[in-house]
């Protein structure tokens, strides 16, 4: 009970100090109220309506933006740079993707209730032994967060024991994600090859399809995006995070101070990965596709750049970083689609060059010329 | 003429005799058809079993009017005309020439005739081939004549046999001869004689083709009793030690095939790495936009290319240093421009090169289009060099393997060698105390850069002659060249060769049995465990500046 009442306290306390993060949380919360009552509770003419087209591209931002604060936990926080963190948002959204598959049932083009239809267009005569247990929403969700987390184990149980670090770790998770992409291609994989999972239909007996389902969805993705939050906040400064920062500064001091180095980033990684599968598995249901390009290294890439525009080591600033920029993605490709590489590109560099902390940084920057008072209450001054 | 056609048929046929030899009276006593005329008339006029019944006749008439008459049959040239003449055409060579095709007369007013096309199937095509291969066997030209024992190889007969035998002891060329020996040996395996077939299956197991070994196995094939069909022991014995011996050998040529395959790919990992392994392996520069500077190359030799379209067989050799400067150039500005602003820290630059590389790629999309521009091959690197019957290699692959190890061995010796080299080995080992020796590392580093850079677009004009050239070029090795680097050992020029050449070789040898993602996914595996086990590379690079 105490103990209970001690954590609970701490947590509150922690979550008061982020100023930041008291700002993404109230704006989490209106979307979660308002939206929902803007889409479903005016009429379509009503001038405050909010489309459902636009319910869809919001919750698809709020997914990368749970995205990339997944990679802001490793990368700002412990400074590995993987540039492989697509694969575990493409591996969750994937187990979505095979249970959304099984729902569809007989209502496909082949009417097959066996086989999902490209297996049928395959001359597969049987259900592949990984597709079992995808009819259960329960295991879809156990997958969903164990298939991210078990490769991510592995690989950093690999990786970080034999200590690969820097930029070395960096192309070995490219490379990863370019070997998942290259399997994912392949028909033989059975996960539909080049075009991957869609055709949806419901999910849980909803349809896809119904105003209802996708504010759901949204509302999920907002609540997932700052419950995720939260926790990251929470463990970020507790001592976990403090010897996470600690690693990131000094590796070798914090092994010889004698921390386990390898394990405390292993479990980060794995973390990490565990929320990137949530984010896809919460994406895919409302994009309506899965297919390998989630995989490209191109796009692992795309998310560091949220982060790095947001500011790294922040979680606000990597969450205003995907938002930012997705939305200027959406604007630009709608208007000037060979503009939006140079931009893209230009941002890299400018970036690195001179917003090395991102817009979060700038932000600070203008809080440190104000009154010392307003600077101590920022929770994010020791990070 | 007109009341010609009112005649009979059998009196048609003599007077049209009588006009192809130009004599123009009707007397069917006249001079007496010869048999060229005459069977010439059947080709003519008659069905499809006339037709080949006058093939086989022609082919035996010694006459140098048969051989063409033949060959613009099997062409679609031959017509006949409202007589019933034989009219050969020059085909589609422009301007087309009419003669008659006994006479040898030019035709110059057809335009009134009718002409029919002497129609064939493919039975006939069949009786052609082997006829104008037979009469070509006497031919004057020895590559004719090879080219036509080759033919005759695809449809010998018992009937050949003999004229085979002549044509063997008249044949002087070698090679025609061992073409003759095998065409024999092909009916000799099914001889009586068991000591004919014993030669016979000698003569096979030298040539070792898919056909040789195919007629080998017939003779090991077993009855319904699950006995040989073959009943004396030792030619059965002869031809299983002549099957195994051509399966050995395929296998052995098989394995060097895929080793040079395997060689050819390592030597454009070589080329894509090289590079790389001068500014991360040297300058411990991440650069992201390799790749794009590879493909800038590429597109350079487009545009020189388009620039001298008249001696496409040299443009070759303008744009490799015409590559070499465009990219190191872009190199420079990029290292001038971002890079040096941020040593010592890693992951930034790769992000901003990172950066770069999508900037280089939209800009050449804006400026060629996003499709892929074809760049030509010269004349002298199309083709392949046929070792054998089994083995050839493409000689494109063979002078970008070549070339690989040339731009290999000069970038080593530059680097050995020259005092460019030396300045840049020793602030790559330290760079303080170069400083202090007075190297001015600012221009070292923008040159080494520049180097690497140059190499890239070198590297691109390789790829020119083996993939599309398109604005994504450069992508799809930027993984695998920073595979080959890590993989050999960073700062290493001689395990990048050794890295390239063994992935490359290992990538070939596992595409049989896995298919060629599988096997790449394979080799991406196992670097990354290979990373694990050794972090730095096959040959680490020894020193103090290995820590950090």
């Amino acid at each position: 009970m105490q103990k209970s009442s001690f954590f609970t306290t701490t947590f509150r306390e922690t979550l008061l100090r982020d100023r930041g993060g008291a700002v993404l949380l109230s704006v989490l919360l209106l979307l979660m109220i308002f939206i929902p009552l803007l889409n479903l509770g005016t009429g379509v003419d009503n001038p405050l309506h909010v489309s459902t087209y636009t319910v869809t591209l919001l919750g698809k931002y709020l997914c990368f933006a749970l995205l990339a604060l997944s990679l802001d936990l490793v990368w700002g926080y412990c400074g590995i740079l993987s540039l492989g963190h697509g694969a575990f948002f493409a591996l969750g959204g994937y187990a979505m993707g095979m249970y959304l598959m099984r729902q569809i049932g007989d209502r496909g083009v082949y009417g097959n209730a066996e086989l999902p239809d490209f297996m049928v267009f395959l001359n597969w005569q049987e259900l592949p032994w990984y597709w079992y247990g995808f009819d259960h929403f329960w295991f879809a969700a156990l997958m969903v967060v164990l298939i991210p987390g078990a490769l991510a184990f592995v690989f950093g149980w690999l990786a970080f024991r034999s200590r690969v670090t820097g930029v070395y770790l960096s192309i070995i998770t490219q490379a990863l994600t370019y070997a998942l992409m290259l399997a994912f291609f392949r028909n033989e994989m059975g996960f539909g090859g080049n075009n991957g999972l869609t055709d949806f239909k419901d999910i849980l007996g909803y349809n896809l399809q119904q105003d209802g389902t996708r504010v759901t969805l949204f509302f999920l993705s907002a609540l997932l995006l700052a419950l995720c939050y939260a926790l990251s906040r929470y463990l970020m400064n507790a001592k976990f995070g403090r010897v996470i920062v600690a690693i990131r500064d000094a590796e070798d001091r914090a092994r010889f101070i004698g921390y386990r180095v390898e394990n405390y980033k292993l479990w980060l990684f794995t973390l990490a990965a565990v929320i990137a599968g949530i984010a896809g598995a919460l994406y895919v249901p409302q994009v309506g596709i899965i297919n390998p390009g989630e995989f490209s290294p191109l796009n692992s890439i795309e998310l560091v750049v949220w982060v790095a525009v947001g500011g790294r080591a922040t979680l606000y600033g990597a969450v205003a970083g995907a938002g930012i920029i997705n939305y200027a993605k959406t604007w630009f490709t709608s208007i000037l689609p060979e503009v939006w590489l140079f931009a893209l590109g230009a941002l890299f560099v400018i970036v690195t060059l001179f917003l090395p902390d991102g817009l979060a940084g700038l932000l600070r920057r203008r809080k440190t010329a104000a009154p010392p008072a307003a600077q101590s209450q920022s929770g994010e001054a020791a990070a | 003429m007109k009341s010609l056609h009112s005649l009979s048929t059998l009196l048609r046929v003599i007077l049209i005799c009588g006009v192809t030899l130009g004599a123009g009276t009707v007397a069917a006593d006249a001079v007496p058809p010869d048999p060229l005329t005459e069977t010439a008339t059947m080709l003519a006029n008659g069905d499809f079993a006339a037709k080949e019944a006058a093939i086989e006749r022609l082919s035996a008439i010694d006459d140098p009017r048969v051989l063409p008459m033949l060959q613009a049959m099997l062409a679609g040239n031959l017509y006949r005309n409202d007589d019933g003449r034989l009219l050969q055409s020059t085909g589609s060579d422009q301007p087309v020439t009419v003669t008659d095709a006994l006479s040898g007369q030019q035709q110059s007013d057809i335009a009134g005739d009718n002409l029919k096309k002497i129609s064939i199937n493919n039975k006939l095509r069949g009786a052609l081939r082997s006829s104008i291969a037979v009469l070509s066997l006497s031919h004057g030209d020895a590559a004719v004549r090879l080219q036509a024992a080759q033919d005759l190889l695809e449809r010998m007969d018992d009937k050949l046999v003999p004229l085979l035998r002549q044509q063997l002891q008249t044949e002087s060329d070698t090679r025609v001869r061992r073409v003759l020996q095998l065409a024999l040996a092909f009916g000799d395996i099914n001889a009586n004689d068991s000591q004919q077939r014993l030669q016979a299956i000698e003569i096979l197991a030298d040539d070792g083709q898919v056909e040789a070994r195919q007629r080998l196995t017939t003779l090991l094939a077993t009855g319904t009793d699950g006995k040989p069909l073959e009943s004396d022991a030792a030619v059965l014995a002869a031809a299983r030690k002549a099957v195994a011996r051509i399966d050995s050998r395929a296998e052995l040529y098989g394995f060097a095939e895929t080793f040079f395959f395997g060689l050819s790919l390592g030597s454009v990992l070589l080329l894509a790495a090289i590079g790389l392994a001068i500014t991360f392996g040297v300058m411990g520069v991440i650069n992201m936009a390799h790749g794009e500077l590879m493909m800038l190359g590429a597109y350079t030799t487009y545009v020189v290319q388009l620039l001298m379209p008249n001696a496409i067989a040299y443009s070759l050799f303008v744009a490799i240093p015409a590559a070499f400067l465009v990219s190191g150039l872009t190199g420079i500005a990029i290292e001038r421009g971002v890079i040096r602003f941020l040593y010592g820290r890693p992951l930034e630059t790769l992000l901003a090169t990172f950066g770069i590389s999508l900037l280089l790629q939209q800009l050449v999309r804006s400026v060629f289009s996003p499709l892929n521009r074809s760049v030509a091959t010269p004349e002298w690197m199309s083709g392949s060099w046929q070792i054998n019957s089994m083995l050839s290699i493409t000689y494109n692959r063979l002078y970008i393997l070549l070339f690989a190890l040339a731009v290999f061995a000069l970038l080593v010796l530059v680097l050995k060698k020259t005092r460019l080299g030396l300045q840049v080995r020793a602030v790559s080992q330290n760079r303080a105390m170069a400083r202090a020796m007075g190297v001015r590392s600012d221009w070292v580093d923008a040159l080494t850069f520049g180097l690497g850079s140059g190499i890239a677009g070198v590297a691109g004009v390789a790829l020119s002659q083996l993939t599309n050239v398109g604005p994504n070029l450069g992508q799809g090795f930027i993984i695998d060249s920073f595979m080959v680097v890590v993989f050999g050992g960073v700062g290493n020029l001689w395990g990048t060769l050794v890295g390239a050449m063994t992935l490359g070789v290992v990538n070939k040898f596992m595409e049989p049995w896995s298919g060629a993602v599988l096997a790449k996914i394979l080799v991406l595996v196992f670097i990354i465990l290979f990373i694990q086990k050794r972090p730095r590379g096959l040959f680490p690079q020894k020193g103090r500046a290995v820590e950090h």
